[in-house]
C-alpha cells in the first residue's frame, strides 16, 4: 500500500499522466495484449481448431453478413472461413510470447555479460565486447536465419512445427543482446567508479555480489528502456521471418503468418485478409515503440 | 542625455529581486526579495552555502537563469537603466560589453574548438569596433597582464594547451576585454589548487580596480571574501541575511547565521578544540520555515521570528535582517 | 616512540598512462608511466591522527586506497599491526579487513541509492558475519544512527531523503559498523559547506575519544587538517616532503612547499599578515622535474636539487626532503 501510494506520488506518474503520447499508446498495449491473453473471453470461434470452422463462411466480406449462411464477421473471413478477427486475436498470442520470451532470453543474456565486461574489464571485456561488434556487424534477419537454417537441419522433420516457435525466440533474441550487453557495460563502468562500489569492495565483498546486489540495480533504468524498445523490434522481426516463412507455422500463425496468407489474396480482391493484421501489428509495434521512446525520456534524470 | 559616469546612481541596483522556479509541488522561490548596490569599482562578495541563491542572483543579473526559472519580481538597473525587462538579443549586448564573467569552470567560458585568439579578437572587435591588428594587439597585452607567459606566441593555441590555472587568467582576460564596468565572477578558483588560487584571486583583484571595474564575486569561500571583497552579503535560504563592510561582518558579525558561520571555520591558528556549529541544516526550497528562515536553527531566537520576516535593519555600518536588531526588542533588553 | 598502528615503508605506486598500442605504434611513441606515489614513508600511532595534504596529483588519494588494500602497491610495504596489507593476498586480508575502515569524499556516489539505510549501514555487518542472532544488526544499526546524530527512524528511509551532511553521518555509521581501529578519511568535508564541515568534524572528533579511533586524513585543506591531526605528512607530486608534528607545522614549516602552501591560505582572521607572492602551477606529473619536484617554483633552489631529490632528514619538527629546510638557513 506505501509502496502503490509513492508509485501513484512520483514523478514517474507525474509525466506520464500529462504525456498524451504515452497515455494513448499504453492504451493501445493494453487493449491488444489484453486481447490477446483473453482471446477466448472475446470471440467465440477458435481458429485453430478445426471444429469450430464453417467452410461455408469462406471469403465473407468485412459487416456484411454471409452470402451462405447469413452470419456476419467483423473483420471478415479468410478462404477456410477462419473469422480474421479471431485470427488477428490469436496470431497476436504468438507474436507476443516470442516477442516477450526473445527479449527475456536477450536481456538475461545480454545484461549478464554486459555486467561482467564492464566490472571485470580488460581481456574478459575485450573479447565480450568485440564478439557484440561481429553481432553488430549481421543483419539480426540474417542471424536468425541462420539459426533457423541450423536448426531445420538437426532437427527430424515432424517435429519442426513444434520447435519452430522456440528457434525463432533463441534467433531473435540471440540478434537482440548486444543492445543490452553494450548500454549495461556503460552503466556498470560508471557505477564501478562510484565510492559505494569501493566501499563494498573494502568490506570484502565477492565481485558477484557487488555486480548484483549493488550495480544492477543501479542498471535497471536503460535495461527497462531497451528491453521495450526491443520488444517492438522483436515482434516486427518476428513478422518478418514468419512472413518470409521460417517462423510460426501455419497451424499456430501468428500476425507475420497471417500477413503471409493474406497477401496471397490481395490481388483477388480479399483485401482484408490482409488489411486487419497488418493493422494490427503496426498498432502494436508503434505503440510499444512509442512508450519505449517516452521512458527514455522519462527516465533520463539530465531532461528533467 | 547626461554622463551616466557623472550619475549619483550606483552602477548596478538590484531592488527586491525574486527568482522563482515552478514546480510541479507549487512555486519554489529561489531568490527572495534581493536588494543591494554596487558603487564602481566596489568589489561585493555574495556568499552562502549551496543552496542559499548566490548563484542564482548572479544569473539573474546577466540574464541567464535556466528555464523554467524566472525572474518573478524586482528590477535591476546597470547604470540606471533598467536591464532585468530586456530581450535576449539586448541582453548579449550587455553581457558582452558592459558586464564580463568568470565562472568556476573555464572550459565553460571557453569554445575549445577556436584559438584563444580567436575568441579574444572577436571580442574586442565585437564590442569595441577597432582594427583586427589592434585587437590582436590588445588581447595580448590582455594575456600579459593576466600572467600567461610568453603570451604573443601563447595567443595562438588552444584552451586544451593551456593548465586549469592558466585557462582561469584567459577567462579573466575574456571577461575584461571589452572593458566592461562590471564583472560577475562565480566561484573563479573553487575548482583550483590553493597555490594557484590566491595567483588568480590577485590577478582579478589587480585588473579589475586598474580598471575601475565593479566585481561582484560569489563564493563560498570566506577566506577569499576576506582577502578580495570590500562590502559582503549573506544569503541563506535565498533571502539577504546581512550585508556590509567586509571587516565588520568577519570580525563582528551580527546576523546569528554569519556569527554561526564565522565560528564553524576552523581557524589555521588553531586555537579552538571545538568547532562552533548551527544544527541541523539549510531548509529545502520547498520547505522555508515562516517569519525568519533561521529561526529553527537560531540560539537566539525569540516568539517574533517564528511569525514575522524580519526587514532589513540598519546597524553600526550594516544591514541586518533580524529581530535583535529592532529598536523595540533592544529597549526591552536593556 | 610507542607502538605504530600503521607503518608505511618507501611505498610507491606507478600507473602505466599509456596511450592504446597501436597509437603508440603510429605515433612512435614511448610507453609512459605515472609515479604517483613515489617512496613515502610514514607511521601512525593508535589513537593518533596524522594527515596527509597536498594538492591535486600529490597521491594523496592513491595512498589511500593502497592503505586500506583497494589498490595494490607498486613498491614498498604497509604493515597494520604486524600485519602486511596487499590486496593480492586474500587471506591475509580477511584477517585485517574488519578493523580497517574508510570514509569518502562524497556523500553522493558513497551510498547506494537503491539501497535502504539500514541495510547499507548492516553490509560490513554481514559481510563479516558479525551481529548475527536475531535482531541483534537491527539494533545495533538503531544504535549507530544516534550515535552519528541521526534517529533510529532514519533506518527505512533512502539516501535521496537526505542533506549532503546527513549522507556524511550516514557513511560514517557504516564505517563504524565493523568496530574498526583505523579509519582512513579521504577528503570527507570537502564537499560540503562550512557550517556542515564543522558538524562532521566535531562528530569525527568526538567519535575518536569516544572509541578510541586511529584516523588517516586526507585533505586539501590546511586549516582542516590543522583543527584535525596531531601530526601532518606535505606531499608534493607524489613526495613527502615533510613530516612533521601539526603545530610546530604551522610555526616554522621546514620545507619551502609547506611555507608556499601555508601562505596560500586565506586570511579569514583578517589579520592583515604579509602575504609572499605566489607563482607557478604544479607540473604534469607524467613528465616531473628532475631532482627535488618543486625546484622550479622553489625561491631558495641550489642547483644540487636540479640534480638529485633530496634525502630526508631529520629537522627540529620532523623530517623533511630538502637541502635547504628552513632551520638550515
Amino acid at each position: 500500500m506505501n509502496a502503490l501510494s509513492r508509485f501513484i506520488a512520483s514523478d514517474f506518474t507525474y509525466k506520464f499522466v500529462r504525456s498524451p503520447v504515452a497515455m494513448i499508446a499504453s492504451l493501445v498495449v493494453f487493449i491488444l495484449v489484453g486481447g490477446a491473453i483473453f482471446a477466448p473471453l472475446f470471440t467465440s470461434q477458435n481458429p485453430f481448431d478445426p471444429a469450430s470452422l464453417n467452410l461455408m463462411n469462406g471469403f465473407s466480406h468485412p459487416m456484411e453478413p454471409n452470402q451462405f449462411t447469413g452470419e456476419s464477421f467483423i473483420f471478415g473471413t479468410d478462404d477456410q472461413g477462419r473469422d480474421v478477427y479471431a485470427t488477428i486475436l490469436y496470431g497476436m498470442r504468438i507474436s507476443l510470447f516470442v516477442g516477450f520470451s526473445a527479449v527475456m532470453f536477450a536481456m538475461v543474456l545480454g545484461v549478464t555479460l554486459g555486467l561482467i565486461a564492464g566490472y571485470t574489464g580488460g581481456r574478459t571485456d575485450t573479447i565480450i565486447m568485440r564478439i557484440a561488434d561481429i553481432q553488430l556487424t549481421f543483419p539480426a534477419i540474417l542471424v536468425a536465419l541462420l539459426i533457423f537454417g541450423i536448426a531445420k537441419g538437426i532437427t527430424p522433420p515432424g517435429r519442426r512445427d513444434e520447435v519452430a516457435i522456440w528457434v525463432l525466440i533463441i534467433a531473435i533474441g540471440l540478434s537482440e543482446w548486444v543492445n543490452f550487453a553494450r548500454v549495461v557495460r556503460g552503466a556498470t563502468m560508471v557505477e564501478k567508479s562510484k565510492e559505494y562500489v569501493d566501499a563494498a569492495r573494502l568490506i570484502g565483498r565477492s565481485p558477484f555480489t557487488i555486480m548484483l546486489r549493488h550495480i544492477l540495480p543501479n542498471t535497471l533504468s536503460p535495461v527497462l528502456v531497451i528491453a521495450t524498445i526491443s520488444l517492438a523490434l522483436a515482434i516486427i522481426a518476428e513478422a518478418t521471418l514468419s512472413f518470409l516463412g521460417v517462423g510460426a507455422p501455419p497451424t499456430q500463425p501468428s500476425l507475420g503468418t497471417l500477413i503471409r496468407i493474406g497477401q496471397g489474396f490481395l490481388f483477388s480482391g480479399e483485401w482484408w485478409i490482409l488489411f486487419f493484421p497488418a493493422t494490427a501489428l503496426l498498432a502494436l509495434a508503434l505503440s510499444v515503440n512509442l512508450l519505449g521512446d517516452w521512458l527514455r525520456d522519462a527516465l533520463n534524470p539530465k531532461l528533467k | 542625455m547626461s554622463d551616466p559616469r557623472t550619475d549619483k546612481a550606483p552602477l548596478l541596483s538590484v531592488r527586491d529581486l525574486t527568482v522563482q522556479f515552478p514546480t510541479r509541488g507549487g512555486l519554489l522561490t529561489a531568490v527572495d526579495q534581493v536588494s543591494f548596490d554596487l558603487a564602481d569599482g566596489e568589489v561585493l562578495g555574495l556568499v552562502g552555502e549551496s543552496g542559499a541563491g548566490k548563484s542564482m542572483t548572479g544569473s539573474a543579473i546577466i540574464g541567464l537563469i535556466e528555464p523554467p526559472g524566472r525572474i518573478g519580481g524586482g528590477t535591476i538597473h546597470l547604470r540606471g537603466d533598467r536591464i532585468d525587462n530586456l530581450s535576449p538579443a539586448e541582453m548579449r549586448r550587455v553581457r558582452g560589453r558592459k558586464v564580463g564573467m568568470v565562472f568556476q569552470d573555464p572550459l565553460t567560458s571557453l569554445n575549445p574548438l577556436f584559438t584563444i585568439a580567436e575568441q579574444l579578437i572577436e571580442t574586442i572587435q565585437t564590442h569595441l569596433g577597432v582594427s583586427k591588428k589592434e585587437a590582436r594587439e590588445r588581447a595580448v597585452a590582455l594575456l600579459d597582464e593576466v600572467g600567461i607567459p610568453a603570451a604573443s606566441r601563447r595567443i595562438d593555441d588552444y584552451p586544451h594547451q593551456f593548465s586549469g590555472g592558466m585557462r582561469q587568467r584567459v577567462v579573466i582576460a575574456l571577461a575584461l576585454a571589452a572593458e566592461p564596468d562590471l564583472v560577475i565572477a562565480d566561484e573563479p578558483t573553487t575548482a583550483l589548487d590553493v597555490s594557484v588560487q590566491a595567483q588568480i584571486i590577485d590577478v582579478l583583484k589587480r585588473l579589475c580596480s586598474e580598471r575601475n571595474a565593479s566585481v561582484i564575486l560569489i563564493t563560498h569561500d570566506m577566506g577569499v571574501i576576506a582577502e578580495t571583497a570590500d562590502r559582503v552579503a549573506v544569503l541563506y535560504a535565498g533571502r539577504l541575511a546581512e550585508i556590509g563592510p567586509v571587516r565588520d561582518v568577519i570580525q563582528n558579525a551580527k546576523h546569528p547565521y554569519t556569527e554561526g558561520l564565522m565560528g564553524s571555520i576552523p581557524s589555521i591558528k588553531g586555537t579552538e578544540s571545538r568547532l562552533v556549529q548551527i544544527p541541523g541544516a539549510m531548509p529545502r526550497l520547498t520547505n522555508i520555515p515562516t517569519g525568519c528562515a533561521f529561526n529553527p536553527r537560531c540560539p537566539k531566537v525569540f516568539d517574533r521570528c517564528e511569525k514575522e520576516r524580519p526587514a532589513l535593519l540598519r546597524e553600526g555600518q550594516s544591514e541586518v535582517a533580524c529581530w535583535l536588531y529592532d529598536e523595540e526588542r533592544k529597549e526591552a533588553v536593556t | 616512540m610507542s607502538d605504530p598502528l600503521l607503518q608505511v615503508k618507501d611505498l610507491t605506486r606507478i600507473f602505466d598512462v599509456s596511450k592504446p598500442w597501436l597509437n603508440r605504434v603510429i605515433e612512435r611513441d614511448e610507453k609512459q608511466y605515472l609515479r604517483a606515489v613515489d617512496e613515502v614513508s610514514f607511521s601512525i600511532n593508535k589513537g593518533e591522527t596524522f594527515a596527509l595534504v597536498g594538492e591535486s596529483g600529490s597521491g594523496k588519494s592513491t595512498i589511500a586506497k593502497m592503505v586500506v588494500g583497494l589498490l595494490a602497491a607498486s613498491g614498498g610495504e604497509i604493515v597494520f599491526d604486524g600485519q602486511a596489507i596487499n590486496p593480492a593476498d586474500t587471506k591475509a586480508m580477511a584477517a585485517v579487513r574488519s578493523r580497517l575502515q574508510m570514509i569518502f569524499q562524497s556523500p553522493f556516489a558513497s551510498l547506494n541509492p537503491r539501497w535502504k539505510v539500514k541495510d547499507i549501514i548492516a553490509e560490513p555487518m554481514v559481510s563479516f558475519g558479525l551481529y548475527g542472532e536475531g535482531n541483534a544488526r537491527v539494533k545495533r544499526v538503531e544504535e549507530l544512527l544516534e550515535l552519528v546524530g541521526l534517529s533510529a527512524a532514519d533506518a527505512a528511509k533512502f539516501p535521496h531523503e537526505f542533506s549532503g551532511g546527513q549522507r556524511q553521518r550516514i557513511a560514517i555509521a557504516r564505517a563504524l559498523s565493523s568496530n574498526p581501529e583505523f579509519i582512513v578519511c579521504d577528503e570527507p568535508t570537502s564537499a560540503l559547506d562550512v557550517s556542515v564541515q564543522a558538524q562532521i568534524l566535531n562528530l569525527m572528533r568526538d567519535l575518536q575519544d569516544e572509541l578510541g579511533l586511529t584516523y588517516l586524513f586526507i585533505s586539501h585543506d590546511l586549516s582542516v587538517v590543522r583543527h584535525m591531526a596531531n601530526r601532518i605528512g606535505v606531499l608534493y607530486l607524489g613526495a613527502l616532503v615533510e613530516n612533521a608534528d601539526a603545530k610546530e607545522l604551522f610555526l616554522r614549516p621546514q620545507h619551502p612547499y609547506s611555507k608556499m602552501l601555508l601562505d596560500a591560505v586565506p586570511d579569514v582572521e583578517m589579520t592583515g599578515r604579509p602575504r609572499v607572492e605566489l607563482s607557478g602551477e604544479i607540473p604534469n606529473p607524467i613528465t616531473p622535474p628532475s631532482g627535488c619536484p618543486f625546484h622550479p617554483r622553489c625561491s631558495i633552489m641550489v642547483d644540487e636539487c636540479k640534480a638529485k631529490m633530496p634525502p630526508s632528514i631529520e629537522t627540529p619538527i620532523g623530517e623533511a626532503k630538502c637541502f635547504r629546510p628552513e632551520f638550515q638557513l
